[in-house]
């Protein structure tokens, strides 16, 4: 099937199998490796991108389904040399070990962040159900992304409710950073 | 505070490629001309081949090639070898063909290959190669395949019996007649299935001109694959290159020489091209090494007032159809003797049985070993507690092994290298304020909710570990470890090491070291790694080993460094060597501070060679090896406190808190890291994660839907404290700490959760303690309505 697909912001378009995965357009037609397959039953989320702005696992998906989509992945998060937050946030606060899942990772977390939505500790534990890391123990991704909220919310002053939420969310972040020196 | 690197949280090097989607997994890699492999499995756990059709699949689009194991055997490949044979165990190394020629044994166990253009045309293909089975009577389960009648699986194993074990010490018996009590308990200590996010992946490469192999391989240790390779498909080890590029983690899954690299590396040969093969998840859930599976039976005998006198065990160990590189070893040196843990132990005595069955073979999994020993140890602990009435923390101390620098030998033969275990316990306990707790819990129970608490207080051996010991005990290879340092003329360095990290942060954590010690900035550091063509020989990334047994090497090597530039310094600055001092990368002149030569300058005096000193060779490079003169023992003190709705049997993880002793710690961040990880993997053990196999042999939790790995919603922040006793093992006192996490965490959580039951009078509940499971235990203990 003809498919017209724009991928990081350029259009491509290609005859695929009616079969063929997003993921497996994007890693073996496209060559953009940095999305990585960790399983094979959609549980893992390693192979998480965008379409047109919605985070999805792109083994859950057939690349016709994405006929005339804009799809994000891993390497198309940053620009122009520079990093995106999330991926900042993930060296600093070492929120990956191996790295396979990270890509995905990654890329939930950012539309995590980006759809607002509860941003406690632990509402960014449960926004993290679809994906699976081995090796983290999962603390320092939750870390990462606190790191995150943390930034925003000292770049956008906010008022009401809206305030007292992102200072609870904050309070929580500052006194996982403190025990972690303990 | 200082500036050194060494203690310091830096930012890992690993990630810029990681974090931005590039990195160099197998999978990602490719090569010209590539073709793809596909696995047909036994759908059977046990079965007799009667003939195998590929002529169907022959014919399919792409395919180029449909290969049996009898094909491999003809082209002179071996069966895939143990590396490790215990002594005085009687064990049976039954063949194991990397594919099945005349029977299968498990399910997952390869029968036939496809060589394909692309991956999708060699899946496709596996399907229309059409095996005939006769199916034989299967077992699963370790200790029920010893018994009489039980299916065989290898025509030369009787009783399906691979080996029997023991370790003694003391005078057992002695122990238990002298006893006020005695607690006995059946654990399982049930299979798990590892799941590095990455599955495996091969990729081989034979250069038909210069008859040479280049293999990039998920693995932990390449030049133990190569070793292995060269002894099974006849390639010399000089010809063979092994690439382990980046890997997705391994947690011992991936130490394992896997039949899949000798059907790449034979495919290579027969069609002249690269040859991939990638794992599927499902592929993996089958294919690759699982861990743990013990059957234990175990009593201890005590005082009325706390001292533990002995420790009896019968444990069936659970090893798969075939042995696995190192399965021998796990159950019994890496569990036997670590039965002592953390306590004054006078007698022990167990028989550690080794069982074939007809399911995956199993291996090392983080801690490997030493989890089965620990959660043992640490259950009887609290089952004597409750047995005499006294809190399990007040039975710990009485028993701990009081502090020591000098060694200490324990029953079971191993000599601890230093241990310091009540300033971890008492920390831990000050972290949750544990008589707070207590009281908390007393008061909580009147109103009817349940929380308990769960005290663990080990130490693991790792640090892998003398040669010597390493021979003397069966295993296959040595266990020292080997650097290069290398200056280049501008003053920027390489570091090539034979350990294999993947996952880990040595290529951070060791360019601090060097950076520390010769006063560089760490980013003029790059550590080489994980290929065999470009760094000396190593044994690889296991046993908490790594951090360990190569710092030694480099530290050998920089000392190395250090003579050659104090020589060259002293030649140019025209002093006396004895005069030269080097500190913060500059070699000075004692006394004349002013005449100096930074590292970088020696450095490129060294490599032009235009005035050096007689006798003294050009260049600055040096290279050691490291072959430690006892384990490293690390220790601590986890406590965990859960809740448990006695309504649904549901556990909530309220709180963790884990005091470990790894030494001195090179970068805080990491090793907090890898402390997390730990934990969460142990966590995964207690409550919920578990292999299953029907009674046919069919794996049922064969896939990531029914196989549940932890998730981010299940914990808590953890609190984290430390302890620091250095090693005198090594020249930076460093101990391995990749698996105490998971060493301690199953029992110290499996003990809050039976603490929080105590008022049910619950007394034993399986792992993992899935809510069902809790809930049918309450009903049971409370008479079953």
């Amino acid at each position: 099937m003809k498919v017209s697909i724009t991928v990081n912001g350029a259009p491509h378009e290609a005859d695929i199998e009616p079969r063929r995965l997003l993921v497996d357009f994007l890693r073996d037609d496209l060559g953009l490796k940095g999305t990585n397959i960790g399983c094979d039953t959609s549980q893992c989320g390693a192979c998480t991108v965008h379409v047109n702005g919605r985070p999805v696992k792109s083994c859950t998906i057939l690349a016709v389904q994405a006929d005339d989509a804009s799809v994000t992945t891993i390497e198309g998060l940053s620009g122009n040399g520079q990093l995106h937050p999330m991926q900042e946030a993930f060296r600093e606060m070492h929120g990956l070990q191996c790295g396979f899942c990270t890509s995905g990772m990654i890329m939930a977390a950012v539309k995590l962040v980006e759809d607002g939505g509860d941003l406690s500790e632990l509402g960014i534990r449960h926004g993290l159900e679809g994906n699976l890391c081995r090796c983290t123990g999962y603390e320092n991704i939750v870390r990462s992304i606190q790191h995150v909220v943390r930034e925003m919310a000292a770049h956008a002053p906010l008022e009401g409710d809206e305030a007292m939420e992102h200072h609870r969310t904050l309070r929580e972040a500052e006194e996982m950073a403190g025990r972690r020196q303990s | 505070m200082t500036d050194r690197p060494f203690g310091a949280s830096l930012k890992r090097v690993e990630d810029a490629r990681l974090i931005t989607g590039n990195g160099r997994y197998t999978n990602n890699l490719y090569q010209p001309g590539m073709l793809h492999l596909a696995v047909v499995r036994s759908p059977y756990a046990h079965a007799r081949i009667l003939s195998i059709d590929t002529a169907e699949a022959a014919g399919m689009p792409g395919v180029m090639g449909v290969f049996t194991g009898q094909e491999l055997r003809d082209a002179g490949f071996g069966g895939i070898p143990c590396a490790w044979v215990v002594p005085d165990s009687d064990t049976k190394t039954p063949e194991h063909p990397p594919i099945a020629v005349d029977t299968v044994r498990y399910v997952g166990d390869a029968v036939a290959i496809v060589v394909a253009e692309t991956e999708q045309q060699a899946r496709d293909a596996t399907y229309a190669v059409d095996v005939d089975y006769d199916v034989l009577d299967a077992v699963t389960d370790g200790r029920g395949a010893t018994a009489d009648g039980a299916p065989q699986l290898h025509d030369d194993v009787e009783n399906n019996l691979c080996f029997h074990w023991t370790v003694s010490g003391g005078d057992i018996d002695a122990a238990f007649a002298a006893a006020d009590v005695v607690v006995t308990e059946t654990i399982i200590n049930q299979r798990l299935i590892p799941v590095a996010m990455e599955p495996r992946a091969a990729l081989a490469r034979w250069d038909v001109a210069m008859e040479e192999l280049t293999l990039w391989v998920t693995s932990q240790n390449p030049h133990i694959a190569r070793f292995l390779l060269s002894l099974d498909t006849g390639i010399p080890e000089h010809k063979i290159r092994v690439i382990a590029p980046d890997v997705g983690g391994g947690f011992g899954s991936k130490i394992a020489h896997y039949p899949e690299d000798s059907m790449v590396i034979f495919a290579s040969q027969k069609t002249g091209r690269p040859v991939k093969w990638n794992e599927s998840r499902s592929e993996n859930f089958l294919a690759t090494t699982h861990g743990r599976d013990h059957h234990q039976e175990v009593e201890m005998a005590a005082t009325s007032d706390g001292k533990i006198l002995g420790l009896r065990a019968k444990v069936w160990a659970n090893l798969g159809a075939y042995l696995s590189t190192a399965s021998t070893g796990v159950p019994t040196i890496l569990h036997g003797l670590m039965l002592s843990g953390a306590y004054t132990l006078p007698a022990v005595h167990e028989d550690v049985y080794g069982v074939f069955t007809n399911t995956t073979p199993v291996d090392a999994y983080r801690g490997a070993g030493r989890p089965e020993a620990t959660f043992m140890v640490e259950r009887m602990m609290d089952l004597v507690a409750q047995k005499i009435g006294m809190d399990p923390v007040e039975v710990r101390r009485k028993n701990l092994i009081p502090p020591f620098t000098e060694g200490h030998e324990v029953i079971t033969g191993l000599v601890y290298d230093t241990g310091n275990y009540e300033p971890a316990l008492d920390l831990a306990m000050e972290m949750v304020d544990y008589p707070a707790l207590r009281k908390r819990q007393a008061q909580l129970r009147e109103q009817g909710r349940y929380i308990g608490i769960g005290v663990v207080t080990y130490t693991e051996i790792c640090g892998l570990g003398p040669s010597e010991v390493a021979g003397a005990v069966g295993f296959g290879g040595g266990l020292w470890e080997s650097a290069i340092v290398r200056f280049h003329p501008s003053g920027k360095v390489n570091v090539m090491v034979g350990v294999s990290p993947h996952g880990q942060g040595e290529g951070t954590t060791f360019a601090q070291i060097v950076g520390d010690q010769l006063g560089l900035p760490v980013g003029d550091v790059e550590i080489i790694y994980g290929d065999t063509d470009l760094t000396p020989m190593g044994w690889g990334t296991y046993g908490s080993r790594t951090t360990p047994v190569a710092s030694g090497a480099i530290m050998g090597a920089i000392a190395k460094i250090k003579d050659k530039g104090v020589k060259i310094a002293a030649h140019l600055l025209e002093a006396s060597t004895e005069d030269i001092e080097f500190a913060d990368g500059k070699f000075s002149v004692k006394g004349s501070r002013d005449k100096s030569m930074t590292i970088q300058d020696i450095a490129l005096a060294a490599n032009t060679a235009w005035d050096m000193p007689q006798g003294v060779e050009p260049g600055l490079e040096a290279s050691a090896f490291f072959n430690p003169s006892n384990f490293v023992y690390p220790f601590g003190t986890h406590i965990a406190v859960v809740e448990v709705d006695p309504e649904t049997g549901e556990i909530e993880l309220q709180r963790y808190a884990a005091v470990d002793d790894c030494g001195p710690i090179i970068n805080p961040m990491i090793v907090e890291g890898q402390i997390h990880g730990g934990i969460v993997q142990g966590v995964g053990q207690a409550l919920w994660e578990e292999a299953g196999y029907d009674e046919k042999g069919s794996l049922v939790t064969g896939t990531l839907m029914d196989y549940a790995i932890p998730k981010a919603e299940s914990f808590p922040s953890f609190e984290l404290g430390k302890t620091e006793t250095p090693t005198p093992v090594n020249p930076l006192g460093v101990k391995g700490v990749g698996e105490t996490g998971t060493i301690a965490s199953t029992p110290t959580v499996y003990n809050a959760v039976m603490d929080a039951l105590l008022p049910f009078g619950v007394k034993t509940i399986d792992m993992p303690m899935t809510p069902e499971r809790v809930w049918r235990a309450i009903r049971d203990a409370e008479g079953g309505h």
